[in-house]
């Protein structure tokens, strides 16, 4: 038995059995049973070392090898493999509860699986092979066989598509710097290349366009998966460049470029969230500023910068499930999600409008929310570098902040003639309640995360040393 | 062998450019399988015949299955027509004209960038890439946002198989290729369907 078998053929072929289930509940507990149980295994059985259970021992060995290359998941990924499939059983135990299960469980099963597929690659750069079969696969979740696909979705399978060559072919130019350091030239032709592709991929300033139209066409819960799967899984395959190669790492052109990049995402995604006078829209601009943090966390020293990185991604997926299982809610309930459709209907909506003000005021680092400790923390060590940085992230938060008090204004503008009433189901009421106070716990209690982010910076040789 | 390379870009040229000119789907599919034709020529400079043999059958299916899409397609679609802007076919060639420009200015430096993969490999490369987001630009119809990426994705295939011989990777990429035609056949199907279904 090996890893890679474990964590992604397996899952790989109970996605594919999965298919054949038309029932939404039954879809939603198996795929969630599943996830957490991938969680569990990553997180309590170490991977290349003896276990006894009675009288007999096994060792789950850490590679697979596919035609000449290698999959390789070392003990040192076990708790990141814990926190995806545990956020990906977030997803599914709430995909009932939003009416997608059919969509996201199966084809969210599969692409968890090529993600990790994407991070046990060796060499490590052809993750991105893996991440555009995912995006592949994303096509089919995001629209179904009878809605014409709009613009948004168009401008998904272009952009992370065109991520890919750029990606591959920077990971060769990299190998020419390595081989002959001196070579400026080639090394910022390497860097560029790299720079572009991570920008397609991590929908960078001006190329992320697509994220509020996708969230205005699609089903905000599907959305909101891969609006955390991707990012966060290309985050740390951007990190895993930094830690491969030396000069990248130390360039100071690199640092300023990430901040730079992290700085705009912020800046405009708080602007933009500020100005809009749609749900889905405020959420889309809310994941392009969390990826704007992320981006940040790289740019600062990776001793106290990893460590962030990390404690940004349980954040982001409970805050963006919360959020996006809320808006759906909204969705399948109003005209659409503009402000005028919604309006005042916090009141018949209470549990929806709550976690969807909180988990998007968690974004905006609200304290006592989830998102609140780590961003306290980047903005600490930033402003210890910066000023003028510090300044701009501040800006961006009050244009989230801005965005969350809006968006409780206008649920909460009924006329006095308008009654109380619960109308979510007994499911969307529980999973919205956990997730709130997971979004409190979380907020209030961030050490217990350390449990499973203390050992995650070992999964990268020199990064956060 | 070098001949053979310079009479498949001029292959490439002919398809690439005619892909962007065709306004029959039917035309569109024959552009598109010859272009594979020519990318396999390209990519036997540096790849033995089993090997990229697996890029012309991958592009042959890819195209197999957006002729069967279309054809499945009850109705001739006005969107083809009406969603690639501007319009004009003269305008197209003149753009066309000004990516070979490019490419043609380019090419010796980014021959000597990529381990002198040779002039016409890296050319033919080139123009795919070139004419590949060209085709992105100027139409939002999603047949030609699929021929697009496979034209762009193929160019960038020549030129990383002068550097990479990896099964994997080769295999990789043809699963990349079969799922970018499955993906362009479903929205497809699914934008014709939301057509059909639309009150009259």
């Amino acid at each position: 038995m090996n890893a890679p078998t474990i964590w992604i053929v397996a899952p790989a072929f109970a996605a594919i059995l999965l298919f054949s289930i038309r029932n939404h509940r039954v879809l939603s507990i198996l795929g969630g049973t599943i996830s957490v149980l991938l969680a569990i295994t990553a997180q309590f059985i170490p991977i290349g070392e003896a276990l006894t259970l009675g009288a007999n021992s096994f060792k789950i060995d850490d590679s697979l090898d596919v035609l000449g290359r290698v999959l390789q998941l070392r003990a040192a990924e076990g708790s990141l493999l814990a926190i995806i499939y545990g956020a990906t059983a977030l997803w599914f135990f709430g995909a009932e509860a939003s009416g997608t299960a059919r969509q996201i469980v199966p084809y969210g099963l599969l692409i968890t699986a090529l993600m990790v597929a994407s991070i046990a690659v060796e060499p490590f750069l052809f993750a991105a092979l893996f991440i555009e079969l995912s995006i592949l696969l994303a096509i089919p979740m995001l629209v179904s066989i009878d809605q014409a696909p709009g613009p948004g979705v168009v401008r998904f399978f272009i952009y992370q598509t065109l991520a890919m060559p750029f990606i591959l072919l920077s990971g060769w130019l990299l190998t020419g710097v390595e081989a002959s350091p001196g070579d400026i030239s080639l090394a910022a032709q390497a860097a560029a290349m790299l720079g572009l592709g991570f920008a397609f991929l991590l929908a960078i300033f001006p190329l992320y366009n697509w994220i509020p139209l996708l969230m205005e066409e699609s089903s905000p819960f599907i959305v909101g998966f891969l609006l955390w799967i991707l990012p966060t899984v290309t985050i740390i395959f951007g990190a895993g460049f930094l830690d491969r190669y030396s000069w990248l790492r130390s360039s100071p052109q690199t640092t300023t470029a990430l901040q730079f990049a992290g700085l705009l995402m912020i800046v405009t995604g708080g602007f933009w969230a500020a100005t809009q006078r749609h749900l889905g829209r405020i959420m889309a601009y809310g994941s392009v500023a969390e990826t704007g943090f992320a981006l940040l966390a790289l740019s600062l020293n990776s001793q106290v910068g990893i460590p962030i990185l990390f404690l940004l991604l349980p954040a982001r997926a409970l805050g963006l499930a919360v959020w996006s299982l809320a808006l759906t809610i909204f969705k399948n309930n109003a005209e659409s999600m503009r402000f005028a459709s919604v309006q005042g209907m916090l009141r018949n909506f209470p549990f929806a409008g709550s976690a969807l003000v909180l988990a998007s005021l968690s974004t905006g680092a609200l304290p006592l929310l989830a998102g609140f400790p780590a961003r306290l923390a980047l903005w600490e060590n930033l402003s210890r570098l910066s000023i003028g940085a510090a300044l701009w992230m501040g800006l961006g938060i009050i244009g989230l902040l801005t965005g969350s008090f809006r968006s409780l204004a206008v649920l909460g503008m009924a006329d006095g003639s308008r009654s109380w009433e619960v109308g979510e189901d007994w499911l969307q009421g529980i999973m919205l309640g956990l997730g709130v106070i997971g979004l409190f716990i979380l907020g209030l209690f961030p050490q217990i995360l350390q449990y499973f982010l203390s050992n995650l910076p070992a999964m990268f040789d020199r990064l956060g040393r | 062998m070098s001949t053979l390379a310079w009479f498949a870009v001029l292959l490439l040229v002919i398809t690439s450019v005619g892909l962007l000119l065709a306004r029959d789907w039917r035309w569109l599919i024959i552009f598109l399988s010859a272009q594979y034709f020519g990318m396999l020529i390209l990519t036997l400079q540096h790849w033995p015949l089993g090997m990229a043999s697996v890029k012309v059958v991958a592009g042959w299916m890819s195209a197999a299955i957006l002729g069967m899409t279309r054809s499945g397609l009850p109705r001739e679609d006005s969107a083809e027509r009406s969603n690639i802007l501007p319009r004009g076919r003269l305008f197209r060639l003149f753009a066309a004209a000004i990516v070979l420009l490019i490419v043609s200015s380019v090419t010796p430096r980014v021959d000597v960038i990529m381990a002198d993969a040779g002039f016409a490999v890296t050319s033919g490369s080139l123009i795919l890439v070139g004419m590949g987001l060209l085709h992105l630009g100027v139409s939002n119809h999603i047949l030609r946002v699929t021929l697009g990426l496979l034209t762009a994705l193929s160019g960038f295939e020549i030129l990383y198989a002068t550097v990479e011989g990896s099964v994997l990777v080769a295999g990789l990429l043809a699963i990349i290729n079969l799922g970018l035609a499955l993906a362009g056949s479903y929205l497809l199907i699914a934008s014709n369907s939301a057509e059909e279904t639309e009150p009259v």
